[in-house]
């Protein structure tokens, strides 16, 4: 992990990685143990960065490639022929959208909460830069598998 | 501001935004009931196409029926003039980007697409998208389009919160008892360009109510701060008609209704269209846009949606 510049360093990798994160950074969220990886990896991003700052931002827009496909098919597969016993607590983490939602809460943002699913980084960057707001948690916030995933996001101000 | 140019629904009650108005004027509704479309699933209603269609091809003949309205014009859609930005929940098969990919590849337009994934409220949140990016001068032309098709995953999942109704849905009823799904493909185009008459898009807002994932603010916070937004320099004496989201669940409607009388807007007429499409998801937001603007003629309409992980939308459009 890179924070401001800076490696931090970690023990663990995947998935453990961002309890990791949780228990040295944040802690006292227990609401954290119910989220979906794609999240959880948000939502330890934007604790860093909005605590760093000590600064709550007014719109949260963020994009990826795979929408929430892990949760997808996580749902998908409690939904199989035979076994159909669907979970809510499972269904609401199948909408990309559901981090900033997460983000929001924790950090009680009620300006926009924007989510794209987008080829690359630049096309964020134009959509950011045409989007009226005083200040941002912007960024890609992507997870495939509970292992791979990635985050790169940032704060930004305007003046 | 930004001026529509032209726009197309196809859904089970037609094919072209006039034919689905029409049938709406005659009072047919596309909700059926359904008790094994899906395999396992419970009886449901739900408005849905008799023959399945595949998103593809169904979002292509949408944004083809669309060019069609355009008076005089085409949209130069191969030209990097030219954005598509796709509004969808669930697109083919769980995949959002390829389907866009190939939509764009089939017009033969440079630039990368755009996907709105903001859950319910993502047919409105693409029209600001579009707005935001047209005004910038990024593009001249925006080609909006919304589709969802209907599943076991979608239906499964919104009988795992009890939010479907077995019955055609009540919007702001009393007795309303939730919501019935829907499936269609929606297309809106914009441009720029100034146009001397028509709809122009004025004003946009997207807000989170920062309270549940899955349940609305009771007190309609997102919603009502967008309602403040798109109402900002008019009056409501000057707002013709707003058209709910009015999904028919216990919890939407009546944030819906804290959130209009909070904002000072009680005494405008709502139109909820649920009951003729169903909830279309993606697709919702631009459909209902379409509506509003063809039932009205002319005047100030404003659109809202909510929508899970918070998120509440609103746009203002207005013809002369």
């Amino acid at each position: 992990m890179i924070f401001d510049g800076r490696t931090i360093a970690v023990e663990q990798t995947g998935e453990k990685m961002l309890v990791e994160l949780y228990r040295r950074y944040v802690g006292d969220y227990p609401k954290f143990f119910k989220m979906d990886t794609l999240c959880r990896l948000g939502f330890i991003a934007a604790e860093m960065l909005i605590g760093a700052e000590n600064d709550v931002p007014s719109a949260i827009i963020l994009a990826n490639r795979s929408a929430s496909i892990k949760d997808d098919r996580d749902y998908l597969a409690t939904i199989s022929e035979g076994n159909y016993y669907p979970s809510p607590a499972l269904f609401v983490y199948t909408l990309p959208n559901i981090v900033t939602g997460e983000i929001a809460i924790r950090h009680h943002v009620q300006g926009e909460t924007s989510f794209y699913i987008l080829d690359t980084p630049q096309q964020l960057d134009a959509i950011i830069a045409a989007t009226p707001f005083e200040s941002a948690l912007a960024g890609w916030c992507e997870c495939s598998t509970k292992d791979n995933f990635y985050a790169k996001l940032q704060l930004i101000w305007n003046n | 501001m930004v001026y529509c140019i032209g726009h197309s629904i196809i859904s089970p009650l037609g094919e072209g935004s006039q034919a689905n108005v029409e049938a709406i004027q005659s009072g047919r509704s596309g909700l059926k009931r359904y008790s094994h479309r899906f395999a396992d699933v419970e009886p449901f209603c739900a408005s849905l196409f008799d023959t399945p269609q595949e998103f593809v091809p169904l979002c292509i003949r949408s944004i083809k029926s669309a060019i069609l309205t355009i008076p005089g014009e085409t949209v130069p859609c191969s030209s990097a003039d030219t954005i598509f930005i796709l509004s969808t929940t669930k697109g083919d098969h769980l995949d959002l980007l390829t389907p866009a990919k190939a939509i764009v590849s089939h017009f033969g337009n440079p630039n990368p697409p755009i996907v709105v994934s903001n859950a319910c409220t993502s047919g409105v949140c693409a029209q600001i998208t579009a707005k935001r990016l047209l005004e910038a001068g990024m593009y001249k032309y925006a080609v909006v389009m919304g589709c969802d098709i209907q599943s076991r995953f979608i239906v499964s999942g919104f009988q795992s919160f009890k939010a479907l109704s077995p019955d055609p849905c009540l919007p702001f009823s009393p007795e309303r008892a939730g919501l019935n799904l829907g499936e269609a493909a929606a297309t809106i185009i914009y441009t720029s360009e100034p146009q001397q008459s028509g709809w122009r898009l004025m004003a946009g807002s997207i807000h989170n109510d920062a309270n549940h994932l899955s349940a609305p603010s009771r007190t309609g916070e997102g919603a009502f701060r967008c309602l403040m937004d798109v109402t900002e320099g008019i009056l409501p004496k000057d707002i013709n008609l707003i058209g709910v989201h009015g999904t028919a669940t216990l919890y939407n409607d009546a944030m819906e209704l804290a959130a209009i009388e909070r904002a000072g807007l009680k005494d405008i007429p709502v139109s909820a269209l649920k009951p003729f499409f169903g909830h279309t998801m993606g697709a919702a937001g631009i459909i209902e846009t379409i509506i509003g603007m063809l039932m009205l003629k002319h005047g100030t309409f404003i659109k809202m949606l909510s929508g899970f992980g918070g998120v509440n939308a609103a746009i203002r459009l207005t013809c002369e």
